[in-house]
C-alpha cells in the first residue's frame, strides 16, 4: 500500500482512458501524455493499460507501506527517496517503510510514476481513469489528498528483474524544445475568414493559467470570423454554430482559441477550426503556463507518419528493456 | 400556431471533415432542423449497428455526428468511405425507433435559478428584466406566464447528450415558424445550479450538475437527469437518463411538488413517469401537433 503524505499540487490516476461513452458527454480522460504514461509503464514491466500517477507541476510525497519498485517519466521532476536522487526514466526499488518527495518540475508539466502491478483502483466503465467533474474513477474520483491510501496491484513482474531498467535518452521527448504542435485544420474553419485561418497556424499562442486536463486556454492576436446571417439555432454570436460534437484536440474559438483536452466537455456551440494530432497531443499536455505555442499544419497522412514514428521510439524503448 | 405541418428541410451534400488522425466530423447542415437531426440519429444507429472493427465512439449531435476510430487499426480515409457507403444506404423515409416519452417535472421562475440570474445580470442583454421576461418579450409574447406556457405547449425531443455526463439539448417538437429562439447570455456565467432548465439558441437543456453556463434560466426540475452512484432506479443500466430521440415532457408544477418528488429522489425512491412509443418521422411531420398529443397522452393514462 502506499500512504498519500502530500497529494501535491494535482495528482490522480491515470490509464489509457475511458471509451464508448462521449455520446452521453462523458470524455475519455486518461494520462494527458500518454506517451510518458506508457515508458513508464514499459519501464517497471507493466502493460501499458496498467495506472499510473499523474502528477502536476508540483508532485506527490508518498510513503511505501510495502515494498516496491517505480519509475517516473515525463516532466523532469526532481525526486527523493529518502533523500537519495531518483533518475528520471529509470526503475528504482523501494523498500517498505521508505518516502518518495518530489519537487516541481523543471521541464515540463506532467510526471508519470508508475509501479510493478500497476496503482490498484476498481475500473468504471472499463478504466481506472479518474474524471473529476462527476467524481467517478481513479481514487475516490478525485486528485489525491494527504491521507490516502492506494492499493498496488499484482501482475506477476519480477520485481528484482526490473530494477535499472533506463529508457534510451535518444527515445524520449525534449519538452524543453517543444516550439509547435502540429494540427489539421477543418472541422468548421470555414468559419474564419482566410487571413485568420492563415494566422491561426503563424503566430505564437501564449498558454494562460486556464490550462488543464479540461482544456488549454491561449491567448494572442483576435481572430475574425466570416460575416454571415446566423443559421437557425446556432445562436447570435458569429462563434456560433449549432452544437456539434468537440473531438479531443479540438481548437475552439469561443473568443480567444481552447484546445480541448482529455477531460473535455463532449459537444458544444463554438466553431471548432483545427485539431491537434493525436501524437501532438501529448507534448501540448507538457506545455507550460506562460509557454507560447505554435500550430503547425499538416496533412492527415502526415499526422499518421507522426503517429507511426511516436510508435516506433515506444517500440524501441520497450525492447531496449526486454 | 401559424403552420398545421413541418416543412421538410433538403439537406445540403455532407460534409466531412477531419478531426486530426482518430475522428471524423460529418456536418449534415449548417441549420438545425428535425430532418438532419433524424438523418444524424439513423446514421449513428447504422454505424453502431454495424460493429464497424477501431471504431471507438460514435457521438449523433444537433446536425451533424462524430465519430472516433483507432487509426491503427481503420485509416481515416477508409473510415470516412465506411460513413459514406452507410449514409448512402440510410433512408429516414424508412426509419422509425422505439422512443420514450418521459415526463419532466419543472418549478418555473423558482428561488434557485432566480438568485443566479439576478446574480448575473451584468453578463446578460437585458439587465433590467428577468431572463424568461426577456425571453418573452423578444419571441413576441405578453409576458413570462406567455413565455412558460409556450415553452410547455409541446415536448421538446432530446436531440443530443453531452457537454457534461447527462445534459441533453432539446428542440421544441413544432413548426418552424412556432420555434422559439433566444441569445446565450452575453458573457458566460460562472455559477448555474444544478437541475436548472434553461433554453439558448433553440435549445432547451437541463445542466446536470452545478457550473458555468450560458443558456437563459427559467426553472428548475426536482429530477436528475444524471446519476454517477446509480442509487436511483432508472440509473442501473447507465449513470445519465436522456437518450437522443426521447421526447420530454416540460410540466410546471408548484413548489409543494417539487419539495415532494425531490424528498423522492433524495430517498433513492423516484421513478420517472415513462411511456414507450413508436416514433414515426413522416407522421410526425405531417400533423406535429395532433402527433404530440396523441404520444403525450398515455404518460397521464
Amino acid at each position: 500500500m502506499i500512504r498519500v503524505l502530500d497529494g501535491g499540487i494535482s495528482t490522480t490516476v491515470q490509464d489509457l482512458g475511458r471509451f464508448g461513452q462521449y455520446h452521453i458527454g462523458m470524455p475519455p480522460s486518461g494520462a494527458m501524455d500518454l506517451f510518458s504514461h506508457r515508458v513508464a509503464n514499459a519501464l517497471v514491466g507493466n502493460s501499458p493499460e496498467a495506472a499510473t500517477l499523474e502528477m502536476t507541476y508540483g508532485g506527490a510525497d508518498l510513503r511505501f507501506e510495502e515494498d516496491a519498485v517505480v519509475a517516473l517519466a515525463g516532466a523532469d521532476m526532481p525526486a527523493r527517496i529518502d533523500g537519495d536522487d531518483v533518475p528520471m526514466h529509470e526503475a528504482v526499488r523501494v523498500e517498505r517503510g521508505q518516502e518518495l518527495e518530489t519537487e516541481f518540475t523543471t521541464t515540463g508539466a506532467r510526471t508519470y510514476l508508475a509501479v510493478v502491478g500497476g496503482i490498484d483502483v476498481p475500473e468504471v466503465m472499463g478504466s481506472k481513469s479518474t474524471y473529476t467533474l462527476v467524481g467517478i474513477g481513479g481514487h475516490e474520483g478525485r486528485t489525491l489528498a494527504d491521507g490516502d491510501e492506494l492499493a498496488i496491484g499484482e501482475n506477476g513482474v519480477d520485481r528484482e528483474a526490473v530494477i535499472g531498467n533506463r529508457a534510451p535518452e535518444s527515445r524520449l521527448r525534449d519538452f524543453e524544445a517543444i516550439d509547435d504542435v502540429r494540427v489539421v485544420v477543418g472541422l468548421c474553419d470555414y468559419r474564419l475568414t482566410d487571413e485568420s485561418r492563415e494566422r491561426l497556424c503563424e503566430v505564437d499562442w501564449k498558454v494562460t493559467p486556464e490550462a488543464d486536463r479540461v482544456g488549454y486556454r491561449l491567448e494572442g492576436p483576435e481572430l475574425d470570423f466570416v460575416e454571415r446571417e446566423q443559421p437557425f439555432g446556432a445562436g447570435t454570436d458569429p462563434s456560433n454554430v449549432v452544437d456539434v460534437g468537440y473531438p479531443i484536440g479540438s481548437i475552439q474559438l469561443p473568443q480567444q482559441p481552447i484546445v480541448l483536452m482529455r477531460d473535455a466537455v463532449t459537444g458544444g456551440g463554438y466553431a471548432t477550426v483545427a485539431t491537434v494530432i493525436s501524437t501532438d497531443r501529448d507534448l501540448l499536455a507538457q506545455i507550460r503556463t506562460h509557454e507560447t505555442v505554435r500550430f503547425d499544419a499538416v496533412t492527415v497522412d502526415e499526422a499518421l507518419e507522426a503517429r507511426e514514428a511516436a510508435q516506433a521510439d515506444l517500440d524501441a524503448i520497450r525492447d531496449a528493456l526486454e | 400556431m401559424t403552420e398545421a405541418r413541418i416543412e421538410r428541410t433538403e439537406l445540403p451534400e455532407p460534409r466531412y471533415e477531419f478531426g486530426g488522425d482518430d475522428h471524423v466530423f460529418v456536418e449534415l447542415d449548417e441549420a438545425m432542423s428535425f430532418d438532419a437531426n433524424f438523418q444524424a440519429m439513423a446514421i449513428t444507429q447504422q454505424i453502431s449497428e454495424r460493429d464497424i472493427d477501431g471504431v471507438t465512439e460514435i457521438c449523433p449531435a444537433n446536425a451533424s455526428y462524430m465519430v472516433r476510430f483507432d487509426p491503427d487499426v481503420i485509416r481515416p480515409d477508409a473510415m470516412v468511405d465506411r460513413l459514406r457507403e452507410i449514409a448512402a444506404e440510410t433512408d429516414i423515409e424508412e426509419y422509425s425507433w422505439e422512443t420514450r416519452i418521459v415526463d419532466v417535472p419543472v418549478l418555473f421562475q423558482d428561488p434557485w435559478t432566480h438568485e443566479t440570474l439576478m446574480e448575473f445580470r451584468d453578463r446578460h442583454q437585458d439587465p433590467d428584466a428577468t431572463d424568461l421576461e426577456y425571453s418573452a418579450r423578444i419571441n413576441g409574447l405578453e409576458d413570462a406566464e406567455a413565455f412558460i406556457e409556450t415553452f410547455v405547449g409541446a415536448p421538446h425531443m432530446v436531440t443530443m447528450v453531452g457537454f457534461v455526463p447527462g445534459l441533453p439539448w432539446c428542440f421544441q417538437m413544432v413548426p418552424r415558424s412556432d420555434q422559439l429562439e433566444v441569445p446565450k447570455y452575453e458573457q458566460p456565467r460562472t455559477n448555474t445550479p444544478g437541475r436548472a432548465v434553461g433554453f439558448g439558441g433553440a435549445f432547451s437543456v437541463i445542466y446536470p450538475v452545478q457550473g458555468a453556463g450560458g443558456y437563459q434560466l427559467y426553472g428548475r426540475t426536482p429530477i436528475e437527469v444524471l446519476d454517477a452512484e446509480q442509487t436511483l432506479p432508472d440509473f442501473q443500466e447507465s449513470i445519465v437518463f436522456p437518450n437522443p430521440g426521447d421526447v420530454l415532457n416540460y410540466r410546471p408544477i408548484d413548489r409543494d411538488e417539487y419539495d415532494a418528488v425531490r424528498e423522492e429522489v433524495e430517498a433513492g425512491t423516484y421513478e420517472y413517469t415513462t411511456a414507450s412509443v413508436e416514433f414515426t418521422p413522416d407522421e410526425f411531420f405531417e400533423a406535429p401537433h395532433e402527433y404530440n398529443e396523441e404520444i403525450t397522452e398515455v404518460l397521464y393514462e
